[in-house]
């Protein structure tokens, strides 16, 4: 077996008891890049000199000490949009050109200090706006379950990069489930930790009132060691809670007591594969047989999150990405005027997704428009916090799916933007509402293609949909499952 | 059409985007479509309904105003599409 197949927590017990050294299981993972990345394309930017100084500085101190985190020479892959100081940050966007960051993002500075080795940057849709990673402008990530496959997005090569073993854990960001909807086609447990939990500063901003940073892992312990890492206040980001994160990798007991599991009738409808619901509800069920009390619920305003998502989220992008104007970094075109520099820099810039939800943004946010669409929209998701609100009333976790299909073919969906966007519909009112959740792996279509199950908790209470999805894997086998990449 | 031709122009405008004719063909196919998806939101009663404001319910967040990061203008420079000693180059702003 190679080293790049073990898990974090796994290879932090090896490393310690110098079963192996940190430069060989760094070494292992770049051999299984270089075997498999051509098919799998995962990585936009790999960082091999660097890393293996990085591993050899962990061996050092587990050498002297045997002391130092779980995160210790452990090799992590970063989506290309977290800013690393030194390291080409795209954002899979053509308008970055080659930017190198001046700084590290928070959660960059932070794994550092806890002896990470940074492997590369993974590709994503340009900007993190997609739902397949097809919307890169430099190439598509494959699913390593079946390369024709979407690796879900937009951290669609994170999840890819772990689920083939391309690094032994990953970070993500997720606005509307692109940490979740890629963990869930990829085979791998993919967390939104809840807003404000985890730092953004110098993660490039998307939608800023639902961005959050959290952790795409081989299983749920690793989940909770990543959380650990990066979680906490940050005096740079004004919306970081000013409170401490708790010892999630403590909190995985087995025990569940009993705990009430909502199942929301409103996301059990058509528009689902017959085989993900049955798998889903054979979860619940398997839940329900280990002391969990299954509660049906109500979240009325579901069916209306995709049109208020994409609504806020374009409008907060509109005006995020007023920023690449091509002075101070990124492409500059030739232009006239200075008007026109701008106009032209950001057409040959900017991808054919990203212009899209720039004209809604802005369309929605002009004047005339603003009350019936943004001001609606923005009614709308107060109507959807108050649904969860109203719900965690009478249960402590909501299991759904992730998605209501698996993976679907590359190009599938590209040229239809709705279809793309309702791809989206399970996982997108958790970040409307600020809310944390989980999506693990419960089963397999008849393709072999990977099925993910979704636990939503209450603000701030990542500790309960750790514990329950930790809980649900030890009786399981799905996470141990390990895709045949093909020729 | 939820846009007009002039509509769409004008709004490409405001977002600082130069559009080719094929472009906005496509674009106003797109937003149409995703537009009367939106119209569903005129279903529930928001009436009395506050708009979502922020997620953190908390003070503001106030902080002592030091320097932590001393300016590198070499580094900020860096990625500069283009300079001149320690200022970035741009087009003529002022006429």
């Amino acid at each position: 077996m190679s080293l790049a197949q073990l898990t974090l927590h796994e290879a932090a017990e090896k490393l310690r008891q110098r079963e192996f050294t940190a430069v060989e299981l760094t070494d292992a993972v770049y051999r299984r890049i270089a075997e498999i990345e051509p098919r799998v394309c995962a990585y936009l930017t790999l960082a091999r000199d660097a890393a293996l100084e990085e591993a050899a500085r962990a061996d050092e101190i587990l050498k002297t000490n045997r002391g130092g985190g779980p995160l210790l020479g452990i090799p992590i892959a970063i989506k290309d949009n977290f800013l690393t100081k030194g390291l080409r940050t795209t954002c899979a966007s053509k308008i970055l050109g080659d930017f190198i960051p001046p700084y590290d993002a928070t959660v960059i500075a932070k794994i550092r200090s806890a002896g990470a080795v940074i492997v590369g940057k993974t590709n994503l849709d340009e900007f993190a706006m997609g739902s397949s990673a097809e919307n890169s402008a430099f190439f598509p990530t494959r699913n390593p379950w079946k390369l024709e496959r979407i690796p879900g997005g937009s951290s669609g090569g994170s999840a890819a990069a772990v689920a083939a073993d391309e690094c032994i854990a990953a970070l993500g960001t997720d606005t509307g489930g692109s940490i979740r909807q890629p963990a869930a086609c990829c085979g791998v447990v993919g967390l939104k930790p809840t807003y404000g939990r985890v730092s953004r500063y110098g993660i490039v901003a998307f939608a800023s009132s639902m961005d959050q940073v959290g952790p795409i892992t081989k299983n749920v312990r690793d989940s909770a060691l990543v959380l650990e890492a990066i979680a906490g206040h940050d005096p740079a980001d004004s919306t970081s809670a000013d409170s401490n994160a708790p010892r999630y990798s403590e909190m995985l007991t087995g025990a569940i007591g009993k705990i009430r599991v909502g199942v929301p009738k409103e996301y059990f409808v058509s528009g689902m594969e017959a085989e993900v619901e049955d798998k889903v509800r054979k979860a619940i069920g398997d839940l329900e047989k280990r002391g969990a009390r299954i509660e049906e619920i109500s979240l009325p305003h579901t069916e209306y999150a995709v049109a208020v998502y994409y609504i806020v989220a374009t409008a907060e992008a509109s005006s995020n990405l007023a920023r690449y104007d091509g002075m101070r970094y990124g492409y500059r075109a030739d232009a006239r005027d200075l008007l026109e520099t701008y106009t032209l820099s950001r057409a040959a810039g900017f991808g054919a997704e990203v212009k899209r939800r720039i004209m809604l943004g802005t369309y929605v946010l002009s004047a005339g428009y603003y009350d019936a669409y943004y001001l609606k929209a923005q009614k709308v998701r107060t109507l959807i916090k108050q649904d969860f609100e109203e719900a965690f009333k009478h249960c402590d976790l909501i299991v759904t799916p992730t998605a209501p299909t698996t993976a679907f073919r590359l190009g599938e969906k590209i040229e239809d933007p709705l279809q793309m966007y309702l791809s989206d519909i399970y996982t997108i009112s958790v970040n409307l509402a600020g809310l944390p959740a989980l999506s693990l792996p419960c089963g397999f279509d008849h393709d072999g293609m990977p099925i993910g199950m979704q636990l939503i908790g209450k603000p701030f209470d990542e500790a309960t949909i750790l514990r329950v999805a930790h809980l649900y894997e030890q009786s399981t086998l799905w996470h141990k499952q390990k895709p045949r990449i093909e020729n | 059409m939820k846009l007009s031709p002039e509509q769409l122009r004008e709004v490409a405008l405001l977002a600082r985007l130069r559009l080719t004719s094929q472009e906005e063909a496509r674009l106003s196919a797109d937003l149409d479509s995703i537009l009367r998806y939106m119209d569903k939101l005129n279903q529930p009663n928001t009436e009395n309904v506050d708009p979502f404001k922020h997620m953190i319910t908390g003070i503001n967040a106030f902080r002592e105003d030091r320097v932590t990061n001393p300016p590198d203008p070499e580094l900020v420079l860096a990625n500069a599409p283009d300079r001149d000693g320690t200022f970035f180059k741009v087009p003529k702003i002022i006429e």
